[in-house]
């Protein structure tokens, strides 16, 4: 033991020693952190895909694999980054961390439930990976019949029930929260004073408990289709492929929401925070997260404007597309407005919350592009519909995920990780990212479209600078594994507010003991009462 | 009642919190599972809307006979789970325990039912993807038709037999004077479960059965 000490006072993390006590564990502060390292785990497979994929686009020839192998890396990318990352990754870690501190709950109200979902997780991922390693699957993230259902020769059933039983992990989560919120809330904690990360992880779990089961039978009856070879969704056999589109993304377009929706509580607890400012119009950033909920769920025809359905369906999803814009901009106005005035510190979670801010408007404002019916038909299936939703799904999703690590650090390890480390990772995410993407919103505009392993010469430089900032990017990933990490046995040890946060959570302990609070807090005031210095 | 407290969970502040919280839990998951459900009716929806004498056609060939009388022995189930709530909450144990074991014994009766049903077809040769060998001109439609019929009733089936798995336990429960009218929490929720079990096969039975006979 050198310059650091034991930590002081009894907390969730020294309760119990050795690996079981973790493994059977009802405490949402272990289980989160169980999710922690799982999810970093499928963060750093997903990576390796989409290293590959870059590396295999360096060069126009299709030279570093073949097309099969490039389409099993591309689905693997896919079905790993969004079900086993994207979409557990801030409810499942921080949101199992951090909803019954914040309002002043012992636990959740099923903790059993609660490890269940960690346990299915688990098996879900267990499943996909062996599916995987056996060979792969070649049909892209999303299934599409009746290739998936009949002609597909890679292992389509094991990876859907991978995500099936994932799905249920996801519905698990999402009830638990649910339930934990309506009725668990300290004395005075109303409706209208809970923190916005909360109200971003109710919609959440509720488009997580309306979404997901859609998926889950979705996916088995095409699992079912190839098995016995009738076809409900192959033409060929008297099916309806569009039946398919409609049912896949009935859940796939909310999950998108799904991602960005608790990135958005995220960054608003940061902003506040770091600007010493109140939200600008907390009512309204709580109804814009479930305006956004609600017209989440009417959008999903927008992904078919090629497909066949018909031209009216077509104009009322491109109306209601755009229709999600509203909130989405009265968030990024809020946002603003916070800032102003404010007395700004640019902390690593802060640069992590601003450079989210930043990427998401420029990922909204091109979905724009997508949702306009006649533009949609040039940009449809090219590298523009990749580079828009990484921005918002990478972009919004992954940054505000680190700004939450970062921000709730202290809280999660009692330490403090190295700050000029953290400061620097973020801006070298930033720069790799929009280096990785942006030039893919210009190969899309010419032409490039996804899913082909090889292109033509003249596009060679655009996916070269690509490729480049995919290595930056690689590195602004790795250096936050490494210091915080350090910072577990080398950091200083955090006082129980180091960043002088308004939200119950910073009223525990760091890390805070086994029932998170000595006693019940009771709230007299509302969110965010942040003095203005000034 | 020396047990009633260690009946509260740890999380919770008392019984009442509990109630509500775990009846809150039940419903939002009866929610997911009518989404669950509705995928299958929506693919029964644009099925039928595509071709409907195909659908009409098929829906003759199932059992009406046995169809109904497993809709009468569901709903009594639905009287027998009721019952047993309401002798738990008067705390009569025995009377509990024996009200859950009819409604598993009925439920039982149902799937022994759907078996003979399942046989039925089997032996016509409509099971797709075993020996399906319809002739005629709506063969391939009439095998969706039978494809969405297995499947609807198959994934209902699996949920009777979760229901008496849990009855069951609930029942030993009951005769272990688990329950009061203090705590009753568990036999109300597996009853609110088997209510919508209930639920779906009245929406089952119509699609599936009755829809173009008459």
């Amino acid at each position: 033991m050198n310059t650091s000490t034991v930590l002081q006072h009894r907390s969730y993390i020294n309760e119990g020693y050795g690996l079981k006590s973790w493994l059977i564990t009802h405490d949402h502060k272990r289980i989160a952190l169980l999710y922690l390292i799982s999810i970093t785990l499928f963060f750093f497979v997903g990576s390796m895909a989409a290293a590959m994929i870059r590396l295999e686009l360096a060069t126009p020839s299709g030279d570093l694999v073949s097309a099969e192998t490039y389409n099993k890396l591309f689905t693997m990318h896919g079905v790993i980054m969004v079900w086993f990352f994207l979409i557990p990754s801030i409810p499942a870690v921080l949101g199992n961390f951090l909803v019954p501190l914040m309002i002043g709950a012992r636990d959740l109200a099923f903790p059993r439930l609660n490890l269940a979902s960690w346990y299915l997780y688990t098996l879900g991922g267990g499943f996909t990976i062996g599916a995987l390693i056996a060979g792969g699957v070649d049909t892209g993230w999303t299934f599409y019949t009746p290739y998936s259902s009949m002609f597909s020769n890679s292992y389509v059933v094991a990876v859907i029930v991978g995500v099936f039983i994932v799905g249920f992990s996801s519905i698990f989560t999402g009830i638990n929260f649910i339930v934990t919120i309506h009725k668990m809330r300290a004395p005075g904690l109303t409706w209208f004073r809970l923190p916005l990360f909360i109200w971003a992880n109710y919609a959440t779990s509720v488009i997580l408990v309306m979404a997901t089961p859609v998926l889950a039978m979705t996916l088995s009856l095409v699992a079912i289709e190839r098995i016995l070879q009738i076809g409900i969704f192959d033409p060929a056999l008297g099916g309806d492929p569009l039946l398919f589109q409609h049912l896949f993304w009935f859940y796939s377009h909310p999950a998108v929401y799904i991602m960005v929706l608790p990135a958005m509580g995220v960054a608003s607890e940061i902003i506040t925070c770091f600007s010493r400012n109140p939200i600008f119009g907390y009512r309204f950033m709580a109804y814009a997260i479930l305006g956004i909920a609600v017209i989440g769920f009417l959008v999903w025809g927008h992904h078919m404007f090629v497909s066949g359905q018909s031209m009216y369906a077509g104009m009322m999803f491109s109306l209601l597309s755009f229709l999600v814009a509203i909130p989405s901009a009265v968030k990024v106005f809020n946002w603003t407005a916070t800032l102003y005035n404010g007395t700004i510190s640019f902390e690593a979670p802060m640069l992590y919350g601003l450079g989210f801010v930043g990427l998401f408007m420029i990922g909204g404002l091109t979905g724009l592009f997508l949702a306009s019916l006649a533009l949609d038909v040039h940009l449809t299936d090219t590298y523009f519909v990749i580079a828009h939703f990484h921005y918002i799904m990478v972009g919004g999703a992954v940054m505000a995920y680190f700004g939450g690590i970062h921000f709730w650090w202290p809280k999660m390890s009692g330490r403090i990780y190295p700050e000029n480390w953290g400061r620097f990772s973020a801006i070298v995410i930033f720069l790799g990212f929009n280096l990785t993407f942006f030039p893919q919103f210009l190969l899309g505009y010419l032409g490039m479209p996804r899913r082909y392993h090889q292109y033509p010469e003249e596009l060679q430089w655009l996916n070269e600078i690509s490729s480049a900032g995919a290595v930056l990017l690689a590195v602004g990933y790795l250096l936050p594994l490494l210091y915080l990490l350090w910072s577990l046995r080398y950091g200083r040890i955090a006082d129980s507010n180091p960043w002088k946060a308004k939200g119950l959570e910073w009223q525990a302990l760091s890390p805070p003991i086994r029932d998170n609070f000595e006693d019940t807090p009771v709230v007299k005031e509302k969110a965010y009462a942040y003095i203005p210095e000034h | 009642m020396t047990d009633k407290h260690a009946l509260t969970a740890e999380q919770f502040d008392d019984p009442e919190q509990e109630h509500e919280a775990s009846t809150l839990g039940m419903w939002v998951f009866l929610g997911t599972e009518v989404l669950f459900f509705g995928v299958l009716f929506a693919s029964y929806a644009v099925l039928r809307f595509n071709y409907p004498e195909a659908f009409a056609e098929a829906s003759r060939h199932t059992n009406i006979l046995l169809g109904t009388v497993n809709t009468a022995i569901l709903l009594t189930s639905s009287l027998t789970m009721a019952l047993a709530i309401r002798s738990a909450q008067l705390s009569k144990h025995k009377l509990t325990a024996g009200f859950l074991l009819l409604t598993i014994l009925l439920g039982i009766l149902f799937l022994g039912i759907k078996g003979v049903e399942y046989y039925g077809e089997y032996e016509k040769q409509l099971v797709p993807g075993l020996n399906f060998a319809y002739e005629g001109d709506n063969a391939q439609s009439i095998k969706l038709f039978f494809y969405l019929y297995f499947i609807m009733t198959g994934v209902h089936a699996i949920h009777v037999i979760l229901g008496i798995g849990t009855l069951a336990v609930i029942a030993v429960m009951a005769w272990r004077e688990w329950f009061s009218s203090d705590y009753f929490t568990p036999v109300e929720l597996v009853g609110l479960y088997w209510h919508f079990v209930d639920i779906i096969w009245i929406f089952l039975y119509p699609f599936l059965y009755l829809v173009s006979r008459g």
